[in-house]
């Protein structure tokens, strides 16, 4: 691929960071889903944090997609944080009437690696 | 006002061509106002005081304003243009207009000066209809163009002073107040409408994103009442802050306002409410994982 990537996914420790860098279209979304999905296995991650806060726009394709990769993640031994939600968006999201109630959210990726030692730290699965 | 007594003068006069010989009348008819000056305006003075209007000045202010009003009136109809008047205007609508003074009532005044001014024409040129009847064509325009402008200027600047408060109310009305590190409070003071609401949700979101916040807490002791709507949208802005990872804590609900919206149905389950601000706070210090204990030595607050 020629063009700039249009995410990336990071292993730190035990979590994955898969950051997207710029508005996905629906194809690209289930490129990054199986992507993710597939290197949760690949790594053995116990956490992800998705950060979106390069998307100043999230429709409701792209919302039920995080939902889903949040849900795929957990069946696979993950828990998912999404990060960096904007303002606009978000309002826009709870607008649209989309339903994010099981996805766990925070402020930026900082916060997102602290939620996530705090959930792993209250559910402890055998690990390494 | 009789003016049809001869309308084939009338409609000479009134089409297009009499302008030659209303050219000659303004000034004739200026001179006449200027002349009468005083007589007319304690003519016009004594009919307002009639009428009743303008009863929040003092006399001498009225004898000021009429005076100014009046040359005003007759520079419009010398001149034809109407800025001078409509900068007055506006200017004298700034100061009457925290006095209380009501647009009927500022209409009423220009109409009666037109009137009274129209009176005095009348008996002038009495003898001689034709002329009467020109006369007044030449005036008739010129007085309805300045009572409009006068009305159009005093409804302007009252339209101004209410959106200069309405905004300066906006920008009061959402304070987003940090008081620890990570915990932000939003008092809420007024009735929440569509607007206000709207502009609590881009405060609180963008607060929440400024100041990295965690927990938030918004009082509305001060809100009289809500609607379903405006309901939806604090529930809607409860979420949208979740999403943002920060928990939103509701406090001070009244009474009424508990009562409205478990009647109208909205779904609050998700929406974490505390009795009072008070509460509020210890509930939030709690979630930060903040203890506040009392120095026992020290006697008291």
């Amino acid at each position: 691929m020629t063009s700039p990537r249009l995410f990336s996914i990071l292993r730190q420790g035990l979590h994955l960071i898969a950051s997207v860098h710029t508005a996905l279209d629906d194809s690209q979304l289930v490129r990054f889903q199986a992507d993710l999905v597939e290197r949760i296995g690949a790594d053995r991650a116990r956490g992800v944090v998705i950060d979106v806060a390069a998307l100043d726009v999230l429709d409701s394709f792209g919302s039920r997609t995080l939902r889903d990769i949040a849900e795929m993640a957990r069946l696979r031994g993950a828990v998912t944080v999404i990060v960096g939600i904007q303002p606009d968006v978000a309002f826009a999201m709870v607008e649209l009437g989309m339903d994010t109630g099981s996805v766990v959210t925070a402020l930026d990726l900082e916060e997102g690696l602290a939620e996530l030692d705090r959930c792993l730290a209250a559910s402890p699965l055998p690990g390494p | 006002m009789s003016r049809n007594e001869n309308p084939t003068v009338t409609a000479a006069a009134s089409d297009g061509t009499g302008h030659l010989d209303q050219d000659g009348l303004l000034p004739q008819l200026v001179a006449h106002l200027r002349e009468h000056r005083t007589r007319l305006r304690q003519e016009w003075a004594r009919r307002i005081q009639e009428a009743h209007l303008l009863q929040a000045m003092t006399s001498q202010e009225m004898t000021a304003e009429t005076t100014l009003v009046y040359d005003n009136y007759v520079e419009v109809l010398e001149t034809g243009s109407v800025e001078a008047l409509q900068h007055y205007a506006r200017d004298l609508s700034e100061r009457i207009i925290p006095r209380g003074v009501e647009t009927n009532e500022v209409v009423g005044i220009v109409l009666l000066l037109r009137d009274v001014l129209a009176r005095s024409l009348f008996e002038k040129y009495q003898r001689d209809f034709s002329l009467l009847n020109r006369v007044l064509d030449a005036y008739e325009p010129a007085a309805n163009r300045i009572a409009n402008t006068v009305a159009v200027s005093f409804v302007e600047e009252r339209e101004r002073v209410i959106r200069q408060q309405q905004d300066s109310i906006r920008e009061l009305s959402t304070p987003v107040l940090p008081v620890r590190e990570r915990l932000l409070i939003l008092p809420i003071i007024g009735v929440l409408d569509r607007e206000r609401a709207r502009q609590l949700t881009v405060q609180l979101l963008s607060g929440i994103r400024t100041h990295r916040a965690k927990v938030v807490v918004v009082d509305i002791t001060g809100v009289p009442d809500v609607d379903e709507s405006v309901a939806n949208h604090l529930v809607r802005t409860v979420d949208a802050s979740r999403l943002m990872g920060a928990s939103v804590i509701i406090t001070g609900l009244s009474p009424e306002i508990a009562q409205t919206l478990v009647t109208i149905g909205v779904d609050l389950s998700k929406m974490n409410t505390i009795g009072d601000l008070q509460g509020g706070l210890e509930e939030a210090e709690r979630l930060l994982g903040y203890s506040v204990a009392r120095d026992d030595g020290v006697g008291g607050p």
